[in-house]
């Protein structure tokens, strides 16, 4: 069970979150440039790291403010959060 | 006790008995991607709860051990069955929880590509490419679950 820290709540279970998925995903444009290999791209490929995963995350029962949180898929440790609009954390050699 | 093996749609746990008496059952997926290789204390809660809510007398039984596994999951719940973008190698994955009953079929119909270079007819639908084409093969948010 993770112990997730909102930044607006503090530390709750895990079961009061959503994860929703790889953050940091931009909609490719202008709509009528985009090829349907990019647009597929876009809607369903995605990561999928043994490792670092960057991923956005709701506290859903709770604030309700989204947020995004690096963890790593081996182990389950939440090695940063930060906010919606902060850049992707640098990746550290393991 | 139970001599059939139950499903419910709304929770997704399935339970059946063994021939020594001990129930064998499971459900659910973690909802992030995981490389933990051991089971989940939020999803293992799901699970026996979801077992004790249909079936009370059970919620009485001692749990001996659990075990969790990899599940390829696919957005439109259904297998990748073909050719890759990698000119020699074939995939057959995503079957996500429902491979232990289908991957017998699963195997022919991937063989059957293999042996004559063209897609079996059932497994056609089943190209990666559906994902660039639209031609997707279950909507998943309309599915109650992958099969
Ligand atoms: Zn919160």
């Amino acid at each position: 069970m993770l112990l997730i820290n909102c930044p607006w709540c503090g530390p709750r279970d895990e079961i009061e979150f959503r994860c929703a998925g790889q953050s940091h995903i931009a909609r490719p444009g202008p709509y009528d440039r985009v090829s349907d290999e990019e647009w597929a791209r876009y809607l369903f490929y995605r990561k999928n790291p043994k490792g670092l995963h960057s991923e956005r995350w709701l506290h859903d029962v709770g604030c309700r403010q989204w947020f995004n949180i690096a963890r790593d898929t081996r182990t389950h440790e939440i090695k940063v959060i930060y906010a919606m609009t902060d850049p992707k954390p640098e990746e550290s050699t393991p | 006790m139970l001599d059939v093996v139950s499903w419910s749609l709304s929770t997704g746990v399935y339970i059946s008995q063994s021939d020594k008496g001990g129930l064998v059952f499971g459900g659910g997926l973690d909802h992030y991607p995981s490389y933990a290789q051991r089971g989940n204390l939020a999803t293992a809660i799901d699970v026996v709860g979801a077992v004790a809510e249909t079936y009370p007398s059970f919620g009485r039984v001692r749990l001996l051990r659990h075990w969790a596994g990899i599940v390829d999951i696919v957005h439109d719940s259904s297998p990748l069955i073909g050719e890759t973008p990698l000119a020699g190698l074939y995939m057959n994955c995503g079957w996500g929880t429902g491979g232990f009953k289908a991957i017998p079929a699963g195997g022919y119909l991937l063989a059957h590509h293999l042996a004559t270079g063209r897609p079996h007819p059932i497994a056609a639908p089943f190209h990666l490419d559906r994902f660039r084409t639209g031609a997707l093969i279950d909507e998943a948010a309309g599915a109650g679950i992958a099969h």
